[in-house]
């Protein structure tokens, strides 16, 4: 692949997916701490849509316990990407391709403790991640608080399509501390503290950044990003889940975030899930997100290499979003498959606005001076469906 | 070792202590019982019932924002994303 047809939106999304393999697992633990997680497989369909940027693709996930004592797991997970989002298509050419990632682990239980050992692998043409993860999650007081620990550790290796002299490392941590308290009988909270720390080449290879230049045709020119090489970060979250008079459950979520780059984050989210007959579930939820730009972010630098550090990426811009999301799913029998108990198929639709404060759509027909382009907007629809059995 | 990791760790150490004694130090009992637990053991009290599901919409928030970190849980269990 040519070095024009390869553009900006890969690094941080490698990073942060080979990040949340190991949130994922801790968070299982949290809630499986005195039994193991249900026998079942599913078979998800994915796809993203927004922007420009299209990434759809399968995973399946498949857990099966042996007496009682462990529980094995494995997921395969496939992203299909093709992008003509306005990273791309205002620096370079539209691009695809596809990111495959594998995971196993295995949770042991004795008495009320899990104990839990996590890999991951994720490949692409530019770039792999690696990481493996070990937590322990405990039930006491009654079994009702359930405290929860976990380390996770990643190697990934960045690579430059086009360019076969550059290759880069980065190294990741993660610490998690999960404490969930049942409050009452129809109560439970839980929260969550996560603090990750970075070390390597953390920048995308292909972004670039735009600085004024008078000579230029349309008053701005562009030079390669540069982020600092080291990055650290704490999430704290609480969560509650209430059980409604009637057989339905509301959930609340808020969370901050704060990092040594100067982005400070946060996000409420409210959730309903609606049983009916006949094994139909229904599910709808609204969600918020808010952050401050980071500190060397700049849409438009004043000239060349202003300052050591420097990024245009949106995703460190100044932004919110509103989410809202429906679902529904519908059990079924399964007396016609063997050895399994009941199956579930399920489809969620979630569409997201995104509004930056302080990134510009350079994609505009019309002529603007540099720095008074109209702020950059978009939509975007994300689809889960799925199919689920339970053996 | 940097103020970050000493946080860290006091936190923990805090957590454990209190794990280990400080409840019954303050003769504080358990005040759900086994038996009132039906509600929560409910599926539709998980903070994350479908595992592969929940996963993927954290997955599309992580490559979107800027924020990173104590996601929910999937309860079930996963490592996927």
């Amino acid at each position: 692949m040519p070095a024009a047809d390869v553009v900006a939106t890969r690094m941080l999304p490698i990073n942060k997916a080979v990040l949340s393999v190991a949130l994922f697992v801790i968070g299982a633990m949290q809630a499986s701490a005195a039994v193991l997680p249900a026998d079942r497989v599913d078979f998800l369909h994915h796809g993203y849509s927004g922007g420009g940027l299209s990434v759809d693709g399968p995973s399946v996930l498949v857990r099966k316990s042996i007496a009682d004592k462990v529980s094995v797991w494995g997921n395969y997970y496939v992203d299909s990407v093709s992008s003509a989002s306005i990273d791309v298509i205002t620096t370079a050419s539209s691009y695809s391709e596809e990111r495959k990632q594998t995971s196993a682990g295995i949770d042991y239980l004795r008495g009320k403790t899990t104990m839990g050992l996590a890999w991951t692998k994720s490949d692409e043409d530019d770039y792999e991640g690696n990481s493996v993860r070990l937590g322990v999650s405990q039930d006491f007081f009654g079994d009702l608080t359930t405290l929860g620990i976990a380390y996770s550790r990643g190697w990934d290796t960045i690579s430059r399509n086009g360019d076969d002299t550059f290759e880069a490392d980065a190294k990741h941590q993660s610490w998690r501390v999960d404490l969930t308290q049942v409050v009452t009988p129809s109560m439970v909270v839980s929260l969550n503290y996560e603090g990750i720390s970075d070390e390597g080449f953390l920048n995308n290879p292909y972004r670039q950044v735009r600085f004024e230049d008078p000579s230029a045709t349309r008053g701005f020119n562009y030079e390669s990003e540069r982020y600092p090489n080291t990055r650290t970060s704490s999430a704290l979250a609480l969560r509650g889940l209430y059980y409604l008079p009637y057989r339905a459950a509301l959930k609340a979520e808020g969370r901050y975030y704060t990092d040594s780059w100067g982005i400070n984050a946060y996000n409420v989210e409210l959730a309903y899930t609606h049983p009916l007959e006949e094994g139909l579930t229904l599910d709808v939820r609204y969600r918020y997100y808010n952050q401050t730009s980071a500190d060397f972010y700049n849409d438009l630098f004043s000239r060349s290499n202003q300052q050591n550090f420097l990024a245009r990426d949106k995703e460190l811009a100044s932004f919110n979003t509103h989410s809202v999301g429906v679902g529904v799913s519908q059990e079924f029998e399964t007396e016609w498959l063997p050895f399994v108990n009941k199956g579930q198929v399920s489809m969620f639709f979630d569409y997201v606005q995104f509004q930056y404060d302080d990134f510009r759509d350079l994609s505009v027909e019309g002529s603007f001076a540099a720095g008074g382009e109209p702020l950059y907007e978009f939509n975007a629809t994300v689809i889960r469906a799925f199919v689920s059995f339970w053996f | 070792m940097s103020l970050y990791r000493k946080t860290i760790l006091s936190g923990l150490v805090a957590m454990l202590a209190l794990a280990s004694g400080g409840c019954s130090s303050l003769d504080i009992k358990p005040w759900v019982s086994p038996y009132e637990r039906n509600k929560l053991a409910d599926p539709i009290m998980s903070f994350g019932r479908d595992p592969v599901a929940s996963a993927f919409i954290h997955h599309v928030y992580q490559v979107r924002e800027g924020a990173r970190g104590a996601e929910g849980g999937a309860g079930g269990g996963c490592g996927c994303n």
